[in-house]
């Protein structure tokens, strides 16, 4: 598992696994799909992503399927970050 | 199936005995939901019939007949019996769209008990001030969401029973009950209390602009206007399979989520799922979907997915689609008249309502942005602000207004009189709603009256997140509004003023989100924080939010001076 993927992962398990819930999460457990996290939530850790990472995700890449498992949100971080870098 | 002409007709001539002459209803005999939506379907001779196609997100599946829900429901209804539990205590479902949540609704309003649905999505101050306000005796959830009610147990007296539907006695502490449905033994026969028309059956909790959530407390007669709206506007019929969107913790996923396709022994299938595009069309084309209601949250959600995924997928089954929550936008309706071939029909009503009141029947030419005309048997207007006299001038804007007396109509709000008796004016119920009508009848929503945020459909109300502000580090005074918002209508936003010793950050403003998004819910939670010096008050510093939300609307205040004298 790589850097990101264990930062998302622990904040998504810090913040949105309930209290008692032993539930495995993994790179590609469904997140949006599965109902742990829902498309209101998706935007806190939307925040949180661009807070952390210093990047900026625009809302027509921000969609549910895009959010919905760890892997898919590290492809995204990463596609960012790139942009990031490049327009400096 | 019905012609412009036909709704005129329809209108003219309309009567509600209709459907009680369908149900089978004799004023003066008892009524009850729960037997109506299992039993009477058995006693036609549609036993066999499949009720519920229910799937989870991981693919596993669920079937149960009529007839299976008919003895699932006895059971649960002899159970609740046995634990004591009398006509008129309420009875909380806090559960995710398992079958236990369908079957269960039926089940306690078979004991005279009044059914009281929570979105499970509600974080333990929701719950509480929900439970709290209705004295409720007992609650069924799940393993999931017990540390919620663990966490506020011991400041609700009146609740004795904490009914978990998937664990393990081992596990559970006192007053906690394991009850598993189908592993209980069936009951197949229980002796329907016989709950009148006025008998309470459902309390259901909505927002208003002041003071915490209200329930709404609806009667059994509700079924009447349910199942001849679920018949006429959804247009069920006999070979229907139907899908409904709604999560039954809101009125939508009871109303037409249980009650109305059940009395109308449709086929209902259900998807417990979050939002994921690709899995719902594979969800309409696995289950063959016919009739789908919808909302125009979810249909922006789709769009934004963009058609070809829709395309990839044979939704060629899908004969009607309607949608409920807020208005539906021009773009939502020629979209889906593009990608399935067919228009989603607008259809409008509220908590309080019980049923749809203004809609777009099906074969009524749409309008796309209107919300359609008044239900035969519905009196509609839009009434003039100041007089509370109907406008009577085509496009003039004015409050939606209804005139009292269809069989859903809420009949009171728990313990709060005068709240209720707010919603009348001069013989009308108001909605909260503005709308102008046009020359063709048809009516056009305008907005919110109040300070309520209708975020993706659900009506929330300032004050309760206002509320959980105040207990959130650092936050001295705040405002909650509505914001604009592409998929959600309105989203929350909120305008904080911070304690001496706390500095506006992006990680205080992650923190709020969280902290309000984990104790009331994701749809209370703000979705942008704006951190001020000072809030706009009133001369007795009563915080005037309209100035805020029209600065996000960008719309004008207006006039001002009455408001900042209160």
């Amino acid at each position: 598992m790589n850097e990101i993927s264990k930062v998302v992962r622990e904040y998504i398990i810090r913040e949105y696994v309930p209290e008692g819930d032993d539930r495995e999460i993994t790179e590609t457990t469904p997140l949006i799909s599965s109902g742990l996290v829902d498309s209101f939530s998706m935007v806190s850790l939307l925040r949180f992503l661009e807070k952390k990472y210093a990047i900026h995700i625009p809302d027509a890449d921000a969609t549910p399927e895009a959010f919905d498992t760890i892997e898919r949100i590290v492809t995204l971080v990463r596609r960012f970050q790139k942009a990031e870098v490049g327009s400096v | 199936m019905h012609t412009p002409a036909s709704h005129d007709e329809l209108t003219a001539t309309f009567d509600w005995k209709v459907a009680e002459r369908e149900l089978g209803y004799q004023p003066g005999r008892p009524i009850n939901i729960g037997w109506m939506c299992s039993d009477r379907i058995c006693q036609l001779g549609m036993g066999s019939k499949l009720a519920l196609g229910w799937e989870d997100y991981l693919g596993n599946q669920k079937k149960f007949t009529y007839d299976d829900i008919r003895i699932l429901s006895n059971t649960i209804a002899r159970f609740l019996s046995g634990l004591g539990l009398r006509v008129g205590q309420r009875v909380c479902l806090f559960l995710d769209r398992v079958p236990e949540l369908y079957i269960g609704f039926l089940g306690i309003l078979k004991t005279g008990a009044v059914a009281q649905p929570l979105f499970s999505a509600f974080g333990e101050e929701s719950l509480r001030v929900r439970l709290a306000d209705a004295g409720t005796s007992a609650i069924i959830t799940q393993k999931k969401h017990l540390y919620k009610v663990r966490k506020i147990r011991e400041r609700l007296p009146n609740l004795e029973h904490i009914i978990v539907i998937d664990a393990d006695t081992a596990s559970l502490q006192e007053r906690e009950i394991a009850f598993a449905m189908e592993q209980a033994p069936l009951a197949e026969q229980f002796s329907v209390y016989p709950t009148m028309a006025e008998s309470p059956s459902v309390l259901h909790y909505t927002s208003g602009t002041t003071g915490q959530p209200k329930g709404a407390q609806h009667v059994h007669y509700s079924i009447i206007s349910q199942y001849l709206t679920a018949k006429w506007v959804l247009d069920l019929r006999p070979e229907d399979i139907y899908w409904c969107n709604a999560d039954p913790g809101w009125v939508t996923g009871t109303s037409y989520g249980i009650i109305g396709p059940w009395a109308n022994g449709i086929t209902q299938v259900v998807l417990d799922c979050g939002f994921n595009a690709k899995r719902w069309y594979e969800f309409i084309a696995a289950h063959r979907v016919t009739v789908w209601y919808s909302a125009p949250t979810a249909i922006r959600l789709l769009m934004k997915e963009g058609a070809e995924i829709a395309r990839e997928h044979d939704l060629s089954n899908l004969r009607h689609l309607a949608s409920v929550g807020e208005p539906l936008n021009p773009e939502a309706v020629l979209w889906s008249q593009e990608v399935f071939g067919k228009p989603f029909h607008d259809t409008f009503w509220q908590t309080e309502t019980g049923c749809i009141v203004i809609t777009n029947l099906p074969g009524m030419p749409i309008k796309p942005g209107s919300m359609g005309k008044p239900f035969p048997g519905i009196t509609a207007t839009v009434l003039d602000p100041k007089t509370y006299v109907p406008v009577n001038r085509a496009g003039v804007a004015g409050l939606i207004a209804l005139r009292p007396g269809w069989p859903s109509q809420v009949r009171a709000y728990w313990n709060n009189e005068t709240g209720f008796r707010a919603k009348f004016k001069n013989g009308w119920y108001l909605c909260g709603d503005r709308a102008s009508i046009d020359p063709d009848g048809y009516f056009w929503f305008m907005g919110r009256d109040d300070d309520v945020i209708n975020t993706g459909g659900h009506l929330i109300g300032p004050f309760e997140i206002e509320s959980a502000l105040l207990g959130c580090p650092g936050v001295a005074e705040s405002a909650a509004v509505a914001k604009p918002d592409p998929v959600n209508m309105e989203v929350v936003k909120a305008f904080v003023t911070l304690k001496r010793g706390f500095q506006a950050s992006d990680e205080l403003e992650l923190q709020i989100m969280n902290n309000i998004r984990m104790r009331l819910s994701p749809l209370a939670m703000p979705q942008e924080i704006e951190f001020v010096d000072t809030l706009p008050k009133t001369r007795s510093g009563k915080i005037v939010r309209r100035i805020l939300r029209c600065k996000e609307f960008n719309e004008p205040v207006g006039d001002l001076s009455t408001i900042m004298e209160d």
